[in-house]
């Protein structure tokens, strides 16, 4: 249904109603721009301007911040073992996730409704409330305070809605082409690799925003997980920064600024994609 | 559909579905079971004592504590289900429809409204709870509107601290119903609303009697996730108010809670494995029973075109 919400012809409860949403999505997209900029220009202000005045524009803009925060208090580590942590995930959750896809998109099978649902229980199943078996198994695997285990507990979180989303994108290429391919003599590995994984790129792009920015931001597992410092990631390293009794918000507000960074990169370079995965019926 | 001899097609079908469903299994399908098994001893800290059939879940529904801060988190996370169902679900439909509708400036709105979840949850936390504050941003902007009588403690006040965290986390959230619903609005056929325009009805009536029927999957969908996210709710409360739910557990939730008694301070100070174990069961159980009415509801309110 694309006919355009026009003004031209409308009534006046029209109008209003228009008037209303634009004043709706203005308002909200101005709530949430506000505190992206807040907390940038927070960290590019001193300790002492911060105490003079939280809300006020930097008198002085300086970057010593950054400095301090990323060598100072070991973001560098901290980012470094994100950004493995969160792209190793996330290639396992990207290869696994297609090749199960394309397993239960293009095969007829016996047990196809029961692996497909195993995958969807995922989607439901809460993996925060299985924290004690998982610290079970994590711990009988000798993976504990190992970056292994956030590895494979990630990539289990990611792979439910992946096969689902690649899934159903997957069901709706033609097999015409694939028959075509394998008159060639393609075998299956090269019919997934060559024919049905570059067909899937919009939706393969849906699925890493989708999962990445979970993976990148999550704390509750490395804090389960991992005690050694040089193995924490950033949500860990930030929380630091809140003290029982003081917290440093000028620090706070750089490593925030510094973890937002990627994910901001990401998601505006893949919004296109992302934004057509939804619509294209990812969501049906 | 792929043909080939039935040996080499299994062989094929093992080689691209193991790795991820093995994965899955043992990560997310294990842990069920271990639950339900943990949740039937008795345990002494990390060492599993003997079999004691249904006691934890007595001690869970009948024992004080549990009892007491059980009933208290259910009800909050009630809350977290009706105010996200009513308020964001509908801006969402509200937002959804009108995008769907090129509305001016649909492309930068879509774009905006994901961005809050790319915040962290400390971000979230640390700068909401900084805004929330009595000399907060949120006070400093009634003063200005001329309503200093509308200021609050917003978070350290118990009748309304589970509020503020709610709206905060609708902040958050709205972005994902509004872009399913402009999806599931997209898909309804051009062709039955056209239809409707000669017809002579208004706008109102064609989303009442045309779209809203149309879309019921999607809102199913957005329920679902609803229901399983309102019985989540733990990082949203740990970075804004604490893991003991304050004020005096006016914002504690089931996840706080089990939170707090696998990992050992609610009754003793050591992990209770075993209560903790029958309260993941309860999870397991409330968001299963809850999806699956969520589902035969819209399944039966659906319309085929």
């Amino acid at each position: 249904m694309k006919s355009a919400m026009r003004l031209r012809k409308a009534g006046p409860g029209k109008k209003a109603f228009i008037l209303l949403v634009q004043c709706g999505l203005t308002a909200y997209a101005l709530l949430i721009l506000y505190p992206l900029f807040h907390m940038v220009m927070s960290s590019l202000k001193s300790p002492r301007d911060i105490m003079l005045d939280a809300f006020s524009l930097p008198q002085r803009v300086s970057w010593d911040n950054y400095a301090l925060v990323w060598s100072g208090k070991g973001f560098g580590g901290y980012f470094l073992n994100s950004l493995l942590i969160t792209g190793g995930s996330m290639l396992l959750v990207v290869l696994l996730g297609s090749m199960a896809a394309f397993g239960l998109a293009r095969y007829k099978f016996r047990g196809n409704t029961l692996l497909s649902l195993l995958f969807l229980s995922g989607l439901m199943l809460p993996l925060k409330a299985a924290v004690i078996p998982l610290f079970q198994i994590v711990k009988g695997m000798g993976l504990m305070d190992n970056p292994l285990s956030l590895l494979l507990v990630f990539t289990a979180m990611g792979l439910p809605s992946t096969v689902f989303i690649l899934c159903g994108f997957m069901k709706t290429i033609p097999s015409s082409l694939e028959q075509a391919a394998r008159m060639d003599g393609c075998n299956d590995l090269r019919i997934y690799r060559q024919i049905i994984l570059p067909m899937s790129a919009p939706s393969i792009a849906l699925v890493t925003i989708y999962n990445a920015v979970p993976i990148w931001n999550d704390f509750f597992f490395p804090l389960v997980f991992i005690q050694s410092d040089r193995l924490k990631t950033l949500p860990v390293g930030l929380s630091s920064f809140i003290g029982q009794h003081a917290t440093q918000w000028d620090l706070l507000f750089t490593g925030l600024s510094i973890a937002i960074l990627p994910m901001l990169a990401l998601y505006l370079a893949m919004s296109r994609y992302f934004i057509q995965g939804m619509t294209a019926g990812a969501v049906k | 559909m792929i043909k080939a001899s039935d040996g080499k097609k299994a062989a094929w079908i093992t080689f691209f579905v193991l790795p991820g469903a093995a994965v899955v299994f043992v990560f997310i399908l294990l842990p069920l079971f271990m639950s339900l098994f943990n949740s039937l001893f008795d345990w002494n800290q990390l060492i599993r004592g003997e079999f004691v059939g249904l006691e934890n879940f007595h001690k869970l529904f009948n024992g004080y504590p549990y009892r007491q801060r059980f009933i208290n988190a259910l009800g909050n996370n009630l809350k977290w289900f009706v105010v996200s169902m009513l308020v964001q679900n509908t801006l969402g439909l509200l937002f959804g429809y009108a995008l769907s509708r090129r509305i001016a400036g649909r492309g930068a709105y879509i774009r905006i409204l994901f961005i809050p979840v790319l915040f962290s949850l400390i971000a979230v936390g640390s700068l909401w709870g900084l805004y929330l504050k009595p000399k907060g941003m949120v006070n400093n902007l009634l003063i200005l509107l001329g309503r200093p009588d509308l200021r609050r403690a917003w978070l350290g006040d118990g009748a309304i601290a589970t509020y503020a965290l709610i709206a905060v986390n609708i902040w958050r959230w709205v972005g994902f119903p509004t872009l399913v619903f402009m999806s599931a609005v997209d898909n309804v056929p051009e062709g039955c609303v056209e239809a409707a325009y000669l017809d002579g009805a208004g706008e109102w009536r064609i989303f009442l009697k045309i779209v809203l029927p149309l879309i019921v999957p999607a809102i199913a969908i957005v329920s679902v996730l609803t229901v399983v996210g309102s019985l989540n709710v733990f990082e949203q409360v740990y970075t804004m108010a604490g893991l003991d739910g304050p004020p005096n557990y006016a914002t504690d939730t089931i996840g706080t809670l089990f939170y707090r008694t696998a990992f050992g301070s609610v009754d003793s100070g050591a992990p209770e494995i075993g209560v903790g174990s029958a309260i993941a069961v309860v999870i397991y159980l409330m968001t299963f029973v809850i999806s699956l009415i969520s589902i035969r509801l819209a399944k039966s309110k659906e319309v085929e075109l």
